[in-house]
């Protein structure tokens, strides 16, 4: 390497360690291999050198050049990633432990436990049924075999309108109407009656921690011709499991409702202790859930179906009841209350 | 209802039975048993019969005595006694030292001096009467040093059976009923009832009785007198302690232990009293006294008692005053009655009076019952008075008689109604245990039903089903599920509609469902100043703040947005809920379903919140029908409502609700620094909109042309009706990207996108159009800004 172009080199380097931008990186590639470098002009020599020599030397100022080039390039990469590094350094530091913003809204306790019910008779072929909140003294009496000489009639505990008519006092209000909606499909396709229809119910009473005037109930049915009383065991059993979503101890005591024959109380083993008795369940670990039976033949009638031929249960679930099991909600008054510090905590529930 | 398993043994033999097992099945099969089980008796022993020998006063108290007793050992025992009734030669209960009464063991004890080795007790202390007055007297020919519990039947099980379980169960009112039960559940045999034999006294004279109402069913009754026993004897009073009563004298003693044994109530009169029978009601109301010397008023409905023509009692409810047994009584006459039910029923509700025998009328009892337990009475007064005598013949009216219930059916029908397989032999040992006659021929059932089940609760084949399962146990059923034909199942578009509306509003714009009443509350609407209108009312709500059945949501809901106003600065609430709109033509209440929803806010403007609302409606519509909302200025006609801004909401035509502003004076009330909005659209009316379907456009691969547009307007519905007008099918969408409003006036920029699927548009052809609609607004005065 002749002194000269090892000058150059020498110079190079040393101006290349005191390069710390991209700016003075350009100034440095212009004045060593743009058109005036230094790199180039050491050609303007070649003019008089030897064939012999200018051929050695066109070599030696090249290879110089692809070093500068490609130490041009090292620096180049070299400053790139500072630059990232900087740009990476200036973003600050989040204060991620500041509390998240929910936004939240939050269903109402009872449309939680209801659509979890739903889901439960849905996935095994049950429709879901709604119907209104008054109804006729048929509707809600006469058509359910309660005559009207019946206790349950002269009781003050039904909201009576103007117009006779009244605030259904059970979801079982809509059970004629349902069996009208669909004995047709059943006598002539064949097609099972399985319906639930969730509702809102009224009673004319005083209330307190545990009493409403208005509370929801969801009631079911299943009407076929080989309908069971072990058909009932299961599907009650199966559906609390669900809703609970553990297994569920069920037992069935009788009990007398007009109805339903045989007419049931079904308790299911205590939530709080599993059966080992708790305040909860006044200590018999069992607590009652929900009425059931076998559909009375007289009600199949008043609905257009023919007892000897079809039978069917009917169950009557306190949606209220199992919401403020399911939820610890103490007082049922918060249900209607509209407290939204008491409400607003429901945000979903599958 | 409390119930005393000795006494029940007393009628089936339930010897090596596990007897808390047994009372658990019979809450399965039977009548719910209360949890509480009272083992009495448990805490009690070393209670022993001692005879006071000697009595000497205390030297220093009063009240105390000495007394030296034998208790049947080799000595005497010192004892000190506070009793009043001490006297030599008195049998007594004598707890003797390391006895035990309840949490206490008794151990020599000083009082005032002198060491008391032990103690007379009272019947209460010993628990087996509320009767404190004195230590207990016991009759003279029991042993000295017998154990109590070796002569009365001290240790007993009582449980209680909730009588809202026995309500159509008549026959479950007495012992012999419930025995019935256990001998059914445990398999054991049913012993007959130990009665006198009533045909003894056939030759004597009738009592003068005359049924003369229809309510009335069956009326026997016997005369008897020379009654020389005037306290019961010590079991029967111990029996009727335990389940509830109080031991009055022999006879009421006497009568309320066949009450309790049978479940007939009976009544004894003085003979004198009731030389005439007669059942009737009177025409006019009257006052009568009954025999806990409370006046009561009688009405025309109500069923009394009577001699001849002067009441005695009220039927199947309370004896009078006057008729009461007295001292000088000699004679006495024995009622046992059935009555209609309902009409005891009634007739308590009125009088406010619920008897122990009105109690058991009300269940329907069986007629055929009041002859056994006249039976059954004069079995034990002879047994325990020997010289009572009976005067007078029995005399028996029966006006009516239940039907006989006769039912057929066959294994088939119990296969199908249960679901399992329960042999033709169990059916049958089961129903003959429960006192049903049932015949069977091959797999064919004819059951005749007891009379004690014949008067109300079991009349179908389904009673039947009931009888032989409950005994079978439901905890034995193999459960399963049952194979139908498979069909899809469609929810219902409401149903759907619904369940998305709260998704949306709950998980897209943070809402909160609320649940409200469906009337109004008065004070409520008072205190925000919201007018009740008419509308149909409760007729008889015992709370005389709920007369009247809401017609719109809106109002509830903004009682309850007043009652959180302190939960937060901003908040949405909504509820899917009923309302009533009058009546409709066929005088049908005319319920309809409504969403409502509110929202409150301290830090935004009433305009932005009121768009808010409306853009969430929109965003409900869009989503659910794929279809865009129409409003329409409407008149404020309710008092929550503002004069300004209330627009009707349509959808394809159908008038779906309103969107509005809550009127000043209601929002004051609720909060003075607060805006508030509200809209509520009908459900039902909503869910008939029909879906529009999806319809996809494949983009166009070739550049769109945006032009931005200032009109000087107030209103864009012009301008958007002069693009529509264009009618240009390449304008792809338009939407409105500012509105400014400064003294000149206000002006909105609106965006239109052009484009074509097949070429590149030109600005020449665009501005065509855009010239045109410039055009078309300039004629009706609204000019682009300069």
């Amino acid at each position: 390497m002749t002194p000269k172009t090892l000058e150059v080199k020498q110079n190079f380097c040393a101006a290349l360690e005191n390069v710390s931008n991209m700016e003075q990186l350009e100034q440095l590639r212009v004045e060593y291999i743009g058109k005036k470098g230094y790199v180039t002009d050491l050609l303007k020599d070649m003019k008089s050198l030897s064939n012999e020599e200018k051929k050695t030397f066109g070599q030696e100022v090249n290879i110089l050049k692809n070093e500068v080039n490609d130490k041009l390039a090292e620096k180049r990469e070299e400053l790139r990633k500072k630059e990232i590094e900087l740009e990476n350094s200036r973003m600050p530091e989040f204060d991620i432990s500041i509390p998240a913003d929910l936004k939240r809204g939050s269903y109402h306790p009872i449309t939680l436990v209801q659509r979890q019910c739903e889901e439960v008779f849905k996935s095994m072929g049950f429709v879901v049924e709604d119907y209104s909140e008054i109804v006729t003294d048929y509707e809600c009496f006469e058509a359910l075999n309660i005559p009207k000489t019946h206790p349950a009639r002269d009781m003050q505990d039904t909201y009576y309108l103007g117009n006779g008519q009244l605030l259904k006092s059970h979801t079982s209000a809509a059970q004629n109407a349902i069996y009208k909606k669909y004995k047709d499909a059943l006598i002539n396709e064949g097609k099972a009656i399985k319906a639930i229809f969730p509702g809102r119910c009224f009673r004319n009473e005083a209330t307190d921690a545990c009493h409403e005037n208005t509370f929801f109930q969801m009631e079911g049915i299943m009407v076929d011709k080989n309908i069971s009383i072990s058909n009932l065991i299961f599907f009650m059993k199966t559906m609390l499991s669900e809703v609970f979503k553990k297994d569920i101890k069920v037992r069935l005591r009788p009990g007398f409702f007009p109805f339903v024959e045989p007419g049931f109380e079904l308790d299911i083993s205590c939530l709080i202790c599993g059966g080992e008795g708790c305040p909860s369940c006044k200590h018999s670990g069992w607590l009652e859930l929900c009425p059931c039976g076998m559909i009375h033949p007289e009600v199949l009638k008043a609905g257009g179906i023919d007892p000897d031929e079809y039978t069917g249960f009917a169950f009557g679930l306190g949606l209220t009841r199992l919401a403020m099991m399911k939820f610890g909600i103490k007082d049922i008054r918060d249900l209607n209350g509209g407290s939204l510090k008491t409400l607003s905590q429901f945000t979903d529930d599958k | 209802m409390f119930l005393s398993l000795n006494w029940i043994s007393d009628f089936v033999d339930l010897s090596g039975l596990d007897k808390m097992e047994l009372i658990n099945k019979f809450s399965l099969s039977t009548a719910e048993v209360e949890n509480e089980i009272y083992f009495k008796g448990s805490d009690l022993s070393g209670i022993v019969v001692a005879e006071i020998k000697s009595v000497e006063d205390h030297p220093e108290s009063k009240k105390l005595h000495l007394l030296k007793v034998d208790i049947g050992e080799a000595e005497l025992v010192d004892v000190v006694c506070g009793a009043p009734n001490v006297r030599v030669g008195l049998k007594t209960a004598f707890a003797k030292l390391g006895a035990q009464i309840g949490d206490i063991t008794i151990a020599p004890r000083k009082l005032a001096g002198y060491t008391s080795n032990g103690m007379c007790c009272s019947e209460k202390e010993i628990g087996i009467s509320d009767s404190g007055d004195g230590i207990m007297e016991i009759t003279d020919d029991v042993k000295v040093g017998t154990d109590l519990k070796d002569i009365y039947q001290i240790d007993d099980i009582i449980f209680e059976v909730d009588n809202k379980s026995l309500t159509n169960r008549p026959d479950l009112w007495g012992h012999y009923g419930i025995a019935r039960e256990f001998a059914a559940i445990a398999g054991r045999e049913l012993k007959p009832l130990d009665v006198a034999d009533l045909a003894a006294y056939e030759n004597l004279k009738k009592v003068d009785l005359k049924i003369e109402d229809p309510l009335c069913y069956r009326y026997s009754c016997l005369e008897f007198g020379n009654i020389g026993v005037h306290t019961s004897p010590v079991n029967m009073r111990i029996r009727l302690y335990y389940c509830g009563m109080r031991a009055i004298n022999f006879l009421a003693d006497l009568t309320n232990y066949l009450m309790l044994e049978m479940g007939q109530p009976m009544h004894a009169f003085d003979s004198r009293k009731v030389e005439k029978i007669r059942i009737k009601r009177f025409d006019k109301p009257f006052k009568f006294t009954t025999l806990d010397g409370a006046e009561r008023d009688i009405d025309e409905n109500t069923l009394m008692i009577c001699n001849d023509n002067t009441p005695v009692a009220i039927a199947g409810i309370m004896g009078g005053l006057d008729s009461e047994i007295v001292e000088d009584t000699s004679t006495l006459t024995l009622e046992s009655a059935t009555f209609d039910a309902t009409s005891i029923r009634k007739s308590t509700v009125k009088l406010a009076h619920r008897t122990d025998a009105s109690m058991r009328y009300e269940k329907s009892l069986d007629p055929e019952m009041t002859v056994p337990a006249i039976a059954r009475f004069v079995k034990l007064l002879t047994d325990i008075d020997n010289g009572a005598e009976v005067t007078s013949a029995l005399t028996d009216e029966y006006a009516f008689k239940y039907d006989d219930v006769s039912l057929s059916f066959d294994k088939a029908f119990v296969d199908k109604y249960t679901g399992i397989e329960i042999g033709n032999d169990t059916i049958v040992k089961t129903l003959e245990s429960l006192g049903f006659g049932v015949e069977l021929s091959g797999d064919n059932f004819t059951v005749k039903v007891p009379s004690w089940r014949a008067t109300k609760d079991v009349t179908l084949k389904a009673d039947i089903i009931e009888e032989i399962t409950r005994i079978y146990g439901y905890d034995n059923f193999d459960v399963h599920t049952i194979a139908l034909p498979l069909y899809p199942i469609r929810t219902a578009q409401e149903k759907d509609d619904e369940e998305r509306i709260k998704d949306i509003l709950v998980k897209r714009y943070s809402m909160h469902e609320l649940h409200s009443y469906v009337w109004a509350y008065y004070d409520e609407y008072k205190a925000l100043g919201i007018e009740i209108e008419d509308n149909v009312e409760l007729v008889n709500a015992t709370n005389p703040n709920i007369q009247t059945i809401r017609k719109s949501i809106v109002p509830t809901q903004l009682c309850q947005v007043k009652y959180n106003t302190s939960y937060a600065s901003d908040f949405s609430v909504f509820e899917i809920g009923r309302v009533v709109d009058g009546l409709k033509d066929d005088g049908m209440c005319n319920e309809q379903k409504k969403l409502a929803i509110t929202i409150y806010s301290k830090t935004n403007t009433t305009e932005q919140i009121y768009f808010k609302l409306r853009d969430v409606l929109a965003v409900i519509t869009d989503e659910l029908k794929h279809k865009p909302l129409v409003f329409e200025k409407a008149e404020a006609s309710h008092s929550y409502q503002h004069p300004k801004n209330l627009n009707n909401i349509y959808c394809d035509g159908i008038l779906l609700g309103e969107i509005g502003i809550v009127n000043s004076a209601v929002a004051k009330k609720i909060d003075k620094k607060a805006n508030i909005v509200y809209a509520e659209i009908d459900v039902k009316e909503f869910a008939k909109i029909a879906n529009a379907s999806i319809t996809y456009e494949e983009p166009s691969k070739f550049p769109e042309i945006e032009i931005d547009l200032s009109f000087v307007t107030e209103k864009f519905e012009p301008v958007a009706k002069a693009i529509e007008a264009a009618n240009c099918p390449m304008i792809k969408s338009v939407s409105v990207t500012d509105i400014y409003a400064d003294e000149s006036g206000k002006s909105i920029t609106t965006k239109i996108k052009f484009a074509d699927n097949e070429r590149t548009l030109t600005r020449e052809e665009v501005m065509k159009v855009v010239d045109g609609i410039i055009a078309a607004l300039a004629a009706d005065g609204i000019n682009l800004k300069n």
